[in-house]
């Protein structure tokens, strides 16, 4: 109880200002409504009331956002092309292969180079390139790129999602399979360990705190390469798409109902990763917090 | 008979940015089978650099130095000796038995080998009973214990130890020490044993090896008469007493509390 009342606390603060800034935001457009229904004096709740069920708002209020949600989940078949949870399983689908794609990559680029002096003054600079090229200018051309030799679906999405998602296990694994202590490596040099016995019975273990968080990074930024790369072909859909014809046909609902579900995407996913990660912790006897 | 440990004319200068230091220079000390050195010194004097000279960890730079008679390298391929390092460093995702057990995993010993050799090991250091824990819920002391188990596990007949209870306090660090004789009795290895600290490399040590910076140099080296079987009150004794007066003389002459040099 004594953690959910501050969560609560916060929650009703911010759809208390939510409802608020909707009648601000959306006051505009109501008054120009209304002017032209020849409405005057209309009273200030009756007026809040219309500005939070307009159908295309500026800031569409929170029921409105639930409903819209609910609509498109619950309330349809989930093959439509307008459920959110069909277009919430592709991006979830490319989010997930890109993320398993890129910790791979980066856990093995991380191998690399802890293991290779020249290769890690050679390919970390290329790495770090790798993510100041905004990912809305390659996304266009991975996608469309692979398109043109045939490859479509989930995996030009899942590379994008890649792209991104390998940074961050690159540079935190890097750090983790360099954790390790020199009089632990002492240890082993002592026991004429060779190098793959080092890297299981210490390096890959010293490693697993960094690979967690770096995969907690990983997962929440793969969803967005998997959403923006669903804006490079408006045909293959997920919410991305949802997102982009929301915005070109000014349906703000919609955009605002897209965003949520992507962010209670991502927040499950963080979530998954931090209950293996509080699992892998209990089976290396890590001293509960 | 070969010596355990032969160094002649040694010595090892790191090479740093503010130009050469002389780690160790002129180092000549022979270590037979059974004995128990110790390596008494101030910081800076070469200690631990010749400890870890004889286990390969660095690379002299001149003289010779044997161990049973081969190279440094040689030996620690053939896992001649067991290193007890400053910190335990045991692995924080093993248990104590699974930490015991590390070298002999690595060594390629087989599970019920394994096993056995834990056991008598953690018999030796009194921590049976703390198989399944890990090292968090283990006191320092126990922890180092525990590292010692390690480094006996594998039966090397030379143990190097990096003055191992240098961070526990004094009553523990009686009672390991008392321990530790008893165990060196039993297994009748050959100890080297660096440490700062006089009391303890006088009640330990059949040798004492006294060194004093700048350059890092054997400056005496003392033979202890005391009886191999010693209670912890033989340090009230005029025998003790007089080689701890020897040894402090010999830090003395190394200039090794002098104030300056900075």
């Amino acid at each position: 109880m004594n953690r959910v009342l501050p969560i609560l606390t916060v929650l009703l603060a911010i759809v208390v200002i939510w409802y608020v800034a909707a009648i601000g935001m959306n006051a505009n457009w109501q008054n120009t409504l209304n002017t032209r229904a020849a409405l005057t004096n209309v009273p200030f709740t009756d007026f809040a009331q219309q500005t939070w069920a307009q159908d295309r708002p500026v800031l569409p209020a929170p029921h409105q956002v639930i409903g819209e949600i609910w609509n498109a989940t619950v309330a349809l078949e989930i093959t439509s092309k307008r459920s959110l949870a069909y277009h919430g399983w592709i991006t979830l689908s490319s989010t997930l292969l890109g993320f398993v794609l890129g910790t791979a990559l980066g856990v093995l680029l991380a191998i690399i180079i802890v293991h290779n002096e020249a290769s890690n003054r050679s390919l970390m600079p290329w790495i770090i390139a790798s993510q100041t090229i905004p990912i809305l200018a390659i996304a266009p051309m991975v996608v469309v790129g692979l398109g043109a030799v045939g490859i479509t679906g989930t995996v030009p999405r899942a590379l994008i999602s890649m792209y991104l998602s390998f940074f961050p296990v690159v540079v935190g694994m890097v750090k983790g399979l360099r954790s390790p202590e020199g009089i632990q490596l002492d240890l082993m040099r002592t026991y004429d360990a060779s190098p793959w016995q080092t890297f299981w019975k210490l390096r890959w273990p010293a490693a697993m705190p960094m690979l967690f968080a770096s995969m907690k990074v990983g997962i929440a930024i793969s969803l967005i390469g998997a959403v923006v790369s669903e804006l490079s072909n408006a045909a293959g859909g997920g919410l991305g798409v949802r997102l982009l014809t929301g915005s070109y046909n000014g349906q703000t609902i919609q955009i605002w109902a897209a965003l949520f579900i992507a962010a209670a995407l991502a927040a499950v996913l963080v979530m998954v990763v931090g209950f293996a990660e509080t699992a892998v912790n209990r089976r290396m006897g890590a001293r509960p917090a | 008979m070969t010596a355990v440990v032969s160094a002649q004319n040694l010595g090892l200068t790191f090479k740093t940015n503010d130009g050469d230091v002389v780690a160790l220079s002129d180092v000549n000390l022979t270590i037979d089978k059974g004995e128990f050195v110790s390596f008494i010194g101030p910081s800076g004097c070469g200690k631990t650099t010749f400890l870890r000279t004889i286990a390969d960890l660095e690379q002299p730079t001149s003289g010779t130095l044997t161990i049973n008679g081969q190279s440094p390298e040689n030996a620690r391929k053939d896992r001649a000796y067991g290193y007890v390092f400053q910190a335990p460093a045991l692995y924080p995702w093993r248990t104590i038995e699974k930490n015991i057990a590390l070298p002999l995993e690595i060594m390629g010993h087989s599970k019920s080998q394994q096993a056995e050799r834990v056991k008598r090991t953690m018999d030796l250091v009194n921590l049976s009973g703390f198989e399944k824990k890990y090292p968090w819920q283990l006191s320092g002391g126990m922890q180092q214990r525990a590292s010692i188990a390690r480094a006996l596990a594998f039966d090397a007949d030379l143990l190097l130890m990096d003055e191992p209870f240098g961070a526990l306090d004094e009553i523990v660090r009686d009672h390991l020490n008392s321990e530790l004789l008893k165990l060196w009795d039993r297994t009748k290895k050959t100890i080297c044993f660096v440490t700062h600290s006089i009391p303890e490399a006088v009640f330990l040590s059949t040798k004492i090896v006294v060194m004093s910076p700048r350059p890092g140099r054997v400056t005496d080296i003392i033979e202890s008469n005391l009886p191999r079987e010693r209670p912890l009150d033989i340090r009230e004794t005029p025998e003790f007493l007089a080689i701890a007066a020897r040894v402090r003389d010999g830090l003395r002459a190394g200039h090794s509390y002098d104030e300056d040099h900075i």
